[in-house]
């Protein structure tokens, strides 16, 4: 696991850790791979991981009675996947499938939580960056929901 | 500008070559000089006054290739009592045309930059004649991204351009849609994430931006926070025209009348005013 | 003190005739003459007339039907004649109506097309207007037509139908003996004294029984006209014993132009209003989320009565019209306002919804971004748009506070004890 540490140092979620958190989390994570159509995660499952995605794109779906499943967002390289680990009841929103081959780092969500209970600094931490996730998120939903392009 | 009559308000005779229907509301017509005018030279990004006779006048970009000016080719989307007029023509049916008019993306400036296109709905049709004359030179530019997004994937404008550009190897195209049912392979997102994906050197890349304002608000504000200079970040857009001559005063937007000193503007000059609401 | 500057204006001196900047006295009944010599020359004159209560120009075929004897009494929101007991031509000073009405009038037919087998043709109306000479230009007027000159004529495209009626027109100004009840061309530079491109300017001097009127010949075309009419009035004299014909002019003396001095520096004096215009450009870019929008907001009806009387406004709209067989079709121009609801409209709606956008567009148009896109100010002061305001907004009292911090919309609360 020690080869995924100079990667995860790069990336801007770990931006600003200190070196024992970002030790921490580097002993939470592994390697995963997803071939294109494989379930990343489904919605109701208990929301134990979350990804940062290497390669490929994930995309994150709803499946409605009628209109059939709904991709509501797409996650590309670089990007976060998953925040329901954080927030209760913990359990998936949404689900997430592979729509290419996909390289990602997945971290156990549940190791980290009971960690952030037990070190507060570490929580704040790791809630600060989920939150930049979900501001982005909202936001881009919010123009999503403008329907700019509408048709008259 | 030898096809432009000598008054800029008369209206010359074009006829329609080819319609092709692009999605349910976008239509593309192609049109020729009727009565042996000579085809008039364009500039990426400029727009005509397109005449439906006896029913009026809009301003319409030209979407074509300005290598190939003979063929007038016009994007737009049938929202109003002028354009649903024109998606009614067919070929051999006439126009009038009064143009070209207005300011152009800077694709000569941004030689030896990296280029960004960013393009939000039917703004993809006025920037697509700029990145014709950027792949027509292509070496002259660094690394060249198109950033495009629009509402659905029944939507998506210029499928064909957009396979074509992706196959050649050395354009980035991201497409992305707000929302899409299952059988859509592509993303699903705004245009502003898409954007984050794109590789490009900041300090070295000419923006240049069209589509919905807010889009362009939300474009501008990724790519500043990526690092691209403010003066750097070109922007289309679109006010209220009748004259098209800087006389009618409609389209002004603060200082700039956006016939003439537009539609093609720097961000750095609009950012202001743009989020001002109503000016 | 003036810190509005204006472009200077060059005049070339007659070939023979009175010099240019030469004055002259005149009866004031020989304006009679100066009109008929303008009518000989081809001239339509437009002049001051009397009509439904208000002084409007309008072509006159004698001097007779200008209005003698009446001054106007303006205020926010009120326009009134009022008799004088004299027969004063120019106590007046400006109506409701400016010279743009002659130079950009308000309804054009631009073409006309007939459908073709080919498609259309198109063809340009036969635009021959008639040559104007217009008598009593006052000072911000004249600056007016410079500020339209400029807008119209010198920019990247030449408006021909301004341009047609702007060549050949004669202007005869009139510098002001008394101010008008609104109006502020002190403050912006551009009056009493009319200082434009002016043919001829006349004085009203009305004292110790005689009613006399000073005139300056501004080009030679003023003092060939100058000529002409005095050649119109070589008459025996009845008074003159040894039947010398008797000019219609004489030479200025002194005394008489230092009382048309006089009388301009009292109307300068009864200056009822100042502009402070300095920096206004910048004053105006940054002020635009100033709450004293929405102040003025309040009362603005957006009747759009401003833009009609303003001198300098320049907008229009096109119109497209077919007959009933569908055959034939017209584009007409007409004069359009910013504070119409569809002037910004694209796609779904205007971009300038409410009133309160709709009233600082205009407002930082004109004392703003006119600088940025002409290199002058829009407002001349002549205060037309604070008279025939039905709730009476006076602009400089808009800019005033303006210029004054936003005020806190919440008083700070008491301390604790």
């Amino acid at each position: 696991m020690n080869t995924l540490e100079p990667i995860l140092a790069e990336h801007p979620f770990l931006h600003g850790l200190a070196p024992a958190h970002v030790s921490l989390l580097v002993g939470c994570a592994s390697n995963v791979v997803f071939q294109p159509g494989e379930t990343v995660f489904r919605e109701g499952d208990p929301a134990d991981d979350f990804f940062i995605v290497r390669e490929g794109d994930v995309g994150v779906e709803l499946h409605v009675p009628g209109q059939g499943t709904m991709t509501i967002a797409t996650v590309g390289a670089g990007e976060i996947l998953g925040w329901s680990w954080l927030v209760p009841p913990h359990r998936c929103a949404f689900s997430a499938r592979a729509a290419t081959r996909v390289r990602a780092i997945s971290f156990d969500g549940a190791c980290l939580r009971d960690k952030c209970d037990r070190d507060p600094a570490l929580g704040y931490e790791l809630l600060k960056r989920v939150a930049m996730v979900m501001a982005d998120r909202l936001q881009a939903t919010r123009l999503q929901l403008l329907d700019l392009y509408e048709r008259h | 500008m030898e096809a432009v009559a000598a008054d800029p308000m008369l209206p010359a005779p074009w006829r329609v070559a080819r319609v092709r229907r692009d999605t349910a509301d976008t239509f593309t017509l192609d049109l020729a000089p009727a009565g042996g005018a000579a085809p008039a030279p364009f500039a990426p990004g400029q727009f005509n006054m397109l005449w439906a006779f006896g029913v009026g006048e809009v301003p319409i970009s030209i979407s074509g290739d300005p290598a190939r000016p003979a063929v007038l080719r016009h994007t737009t989307r049938a929202v109003g009592t002028v354009t649903r007029a024109m998606a009614r023509l067919r070929r051999g049916g006439v126009l009038g045309v009064r143009g070209p008019f207005g300011s152009a993306w800077p694709t000569d400036e941004a030689e030896g930059a990296d280029v960004v296109l960013v393009a939000g709905g039917i703004g993809l049709a006025p920037l697509r004649p700029a990145l014709l004359r950027i792949l027509a030179r292509r070496r002259r530019y660094g690394r060249v991204v198109v950033a495009y997004g629009t509402r659905t994937p029944a939507d998506v404008l210029f499928r064909d351009d957009l396979q074509r550009w992706q196959a050649r190897g050395d354009v980035e195209v991201l497409v992305t849609v707000d929302r899409a049912a299952g059988g859509w392979a592509g993303r699903v997102g705004v245009v502003p994430s898409v954007l984050r994906l794109a590789s490009f050197d900041p300090a070295r890349t000419v923006a240049m931006v069209c589509g919905p304002e807010v889009m362009m608000r939300f474009a501008a504000q990724e790519l500043l926070r990526r690092g691209v200079a403010p003066a750097r970040i070109h922007v289309s857009v679109e006010r209220n025209m009748k004259c098209a001559v800087g006389f009618c005063g409609h389209c002004q937007l603060g200082p700039d009348f956006v016939c003439r000193d537009g539609p093609v503007l720097p961000w750095a000059r609009l950012a202001t005013r743009l989020l001002v609401p109503e000016v | 003190m003036t810190q509005v500057t204006w472009p200077a204006v060059t005049r070339r001196d007659s070939a023979g005739g009175m010099e240019v900047g030469a004055r002259a006295v005149m009866d004031a009944a020989e304006l009679a003459d100066l009109v008929d010599a303008l009518r000989a020359e081809g001239y339509t004159v437009i002049a001051p007339t009397l009509r439904d209560g208000a002084i409007v120009y309008d072509a006159i075929e004698s001097a007779a039907e200008l209005p003698r004897g009446w001054e106007d009494v303006q205020a926010p929101g009120s326009y009134r004649l009022r008799r004088r007991d004299d027969q004063a031509l120019f106590a007046h000073t400006v109506g409701p109506q400016s010279w743009k009405r002659l130079l950009h009038p308000p309804r054009m037919r631009l073409w006309q097309a007939a459908r073709t087998a080919e498609g259309f043709t198109v063809a340009p109306d036969d635009d021959v207007p008639p040559r104007y000479a217009f008598l009593g230009v006052r000072g911000c007027d004249l600056q007016a037509i410079a500020v339209q000159d400029r807008v119209l004529l010198e920019g990247a495209h030449v408006d021909p139908i301004y341009r047609a009626r702007r060549a050949p027109a004669f202007v005869v100004a009139v510098h002001c003996g008394r101010a008008g009840g609104t109006c502020f061309c002190v403050s912006m530079g551009t009056g009493p004294r009319a200082a434009g491109a002016f043919d001829l300017a006349l004085t009203e001097l009305l004292e110790d029984g005689r009613h006399r009127l000073l005139v300056e010949v501004g080009s030679a075309r003023g003092a060939a006209m100058l000529a002409a009419m005095d050649a119109l009035d070589a008459k025996p004299a009845a008074d003159a014993p040894d039947g010398a014909t008797r000019r219609a002019t004489a030479p200025a003396t002194d005394a008489d132009v230092a009382a048309g001095d006089a009388a301009v520096a009292r109307a300068a004096e009864q200056m009822g209003r100042t502009m402070d215009a300095a920096g206004l450009r910048e004053l105006l870019a940054g002020t635009l989320d100033h709450p004293r929008w929405a102040d003025v907001a309040s009362r603005c009806l957006t009747c759009a009565n401003c833009t009609m009387v303003c001198p300098t406004c320049f907008c229009t709209t096109v119109e497209d019209v077919t007959d009933l067989t569908g055959d034939h079709a017209e584009r007409w121009r007409r004069w359009d306002s910013c504070f119409t609801l569809d002037f910004s409209y694209i796609h779904g709606g205007s971009v300038r919804a409410s009133g309160l956008s709709r009233y600082r567009q205009w407002l930082t148009h004109k004392l703003g971004t006119w600088h940025d896109q002409f290199g002058t100010s829009g407002c001349v002061g002549c205060g037309r748009c604070i008279a025939w305001c039905p709730v009476g907004i006076d602009l400089t009292e808009e800019i005033a506070a303006l210029r004054r911090p936003p005020e806190a919309a919440v008083p700070p609360p008491a301390e604790a004890p």
